[in-house]
């Protein structure tokens, strides 16, 4: 066993060794030539606004927590396949049980609505995203010499 | 590959004056080196088919001017590619920023010790074999996920947030689709399942127990198609909505890795599919060719027609919406997949 993990192991370390070699090279044959307009970040040509660090509503809040639950119950199940010929029907009924409660999870989480990308906005299931979700960027402070350049581009 | 080294070091050549230790170690390095080979030559011949395939379906010719028929076109790339800027946003995390291309190539990588690549030849004959490439895989979230985080880039920051849904959502059917193979044959080993299969191609697990097998296989091939963020399933990339989503910021050869990663996860899901569903090494003919060394041939000839096919989707479907790729995970995949547990084990019962 020890074998086969110390195998494992050097596959990590070549793949890691492969592209630190492959980095290095392109660092020793490539032009550095940085300015502050190629470093500063891409936002289609238009001034960058705000950070990127911010908090928003990235709707897969439940979804995570529902992969949580299923990941660890199908970890929980593999060791169940792997024996399941062995045991027969009482160890299949056991499963259907865990399955089950699962399930019921799955469709409660799903007749909620949490599966949905659009949140249903009226009735009895609606949901609204917190408006604290969307806290508002300030704008970024634009100097004057790059305003008029910018207007001197226009122009 | 441990018997190999075996009868190395109790051999009269050269190798059994060595230290075990250093020969085992020796052997398990060029096995790696093999694998890492064996993925750059994937992405550059993988690049190119795709091309052409791309081309010949929209009735264009491709990449024709390096070389004869463009043959040496991704070859050009990668050399210009090596020698391009590698231009790190100045509001990046540069460490993280630098750490993403290493996990997002090292997960794959590493998943390719466990699969069986010929009869009763694995590099790591683990017992756990199926448990463990499932397990390192899925860091490849972490990897998409710290890309987009690191750049500091809005466009980089959705495409990681969708990407590590995505993977998520469709980790669950692609777990369960596994399972109902690991029900049938008792043993996480991939050796074991491929032995499971041998003898033709009417032994393939994808036959047996109609149509749930079969099922399982398609729930598996498409799950696994999203978790490589292959269209229909690329939105972690959209170009025409996200730029180029989580490497908007990964410019020269860091963004090369991120392609050499996801071709290298293409091959790597295409093998397990066919470990799994398609008789591994095994031949498609009873008896032909089925010994030894063959196995290869057969096993990367199934992995290649698999990666044709996620070529000719790519070209064919258009890319979904988020919520349909949600909805296709949790509403659809997942269920059917259950069913196919149950069936299967009920079958089994009777």
């Amino acid at each position: 066993m020890y074998f086969d993990f110390t195998t494992a192991f050097v596959f990590l370390v070549v793949g890691v060794g492969f592209i630190a070699i492959a980095l290095v090279i392109s660092r020793l044959l490539q032009p550095r030539h940085p300015t502050a307009v190629k470093l500063s970040t891409y936002e289609c040509g238009e001034q960058p606004v705000g950070q990127s660090w911010i908090q928003f509503n990235n709707r897969f809040y439940v979804i995570a927590l529902v992969f949580l639950i299923f990941d660890v119950e199908i970890a929980f199940l593999f060791p169940w396949a792997v024996v399941f010929k062995n045991l027969g029907l009482f160890a299949f009924v056991e499963a259907l049980i865990f399955i089950g409660i699962l399930l019921v999870g799955l469709a409660y989480v799903w007749r909620k609505g949490d599966l949905e990308w659009d949140k249903p906005q009226t009735g009895k299931y609606a949901r609204e995203a917190a408006p604290e979700l969307y806290r508002e960027v300030p704008a970024p402070a634009v100097s004057e010499a790059r305003e008029k350049a910018m207007v001197g581009e226009m122009a | 590959m441990r018997e190999l080294i075996d009868a190395l070091l109790h051999s009269e050549t050269f190798f059994a004056k060595l230290s075990p230790t250093l020969l085992t170690l020796i052997f398990m390095a060029l096995g790696a080196l093999l694998i890492v080979l064996v993925l750059a030559l994937n992405a550059l011949i993988a690049v190119y088919a795709e091309r052409k395939v791309s081309a010949w379906m929209q009735e264009r010719l491709g990449p024709m001017e390096v070389g004869p028929r463009g043959i040496l076109q991704t070859l050009a790339d990668t050399v210009k590619l090596l020698v391009k800027e590698d231009i790190i946003p100045a509001a990046a995390d540069k460490r993280l920023h630098w750490l993403a291309p290493f996990l997002a190539f090292v997960a794959p990588c590493a998943a390719f010790a466990a699969l069986p690549y010929a009869r009763n030849f694995v590099f790591a004959n683990f017992d756990i074999g199926v448990f463990y490439v499932t397990a390192i895989t899925s860091l490849s979230v972490i990897a998409l996920l710290l890309a987009g985080w690191a750049s500091n880039n809005k466009w980089a920051l959705l495409g990681g947030m969708r990407a590590a849904a995505q993977i998520v959502s469709y980790e669950i059917p692609a777990g369960l689709a596994i399972l109902t193979i690991v029900m049938q044959v008792g043993s996480l080993n991939f050796n074991d399942i491929s032995l499971a299969q041998d003898g033709g191609i009417h032994h393939w697990l994808i036959w047996r127990y109609f149509p749930f097998n079969l099922i399982a296989f398609l729930v598996f091939y498409l799950a696994t198609l999203a978790e490589c963020n292959r269209t229909p399933f690329d939105l972690p990339e959209a170009e025409s909505e996200l730029v180029a989503g989580f490497h908007t910021e990964y410019s020269g050869f860091k963004w090369s890795i991120f392609m050499l990663s996801e071709y290298a996860e293409m091959l790597l899901v295409a093998l397990v599919g066919a470990a799994l569903f398609l008789g591994g090494w095994s031949s498609p003919i009873p008896g032909f060719l089925n010994t030894g060394a063959w196995g290869v041939l057969w096993f990367g000839l199934k992995g290649v027609v698999l990666i044709l096919t996620h070529m000719w989707l790519r070209w064919t479907l258009p890319r979904l919406r988020v919520d349909q790729l949600m909805h296709l995970s949790w509403k659809v995949l997942t269920p059917f997949s259950f069913a196919c547990i149950v069936g299967v084990g009920l079958w089994m019962l009777a």
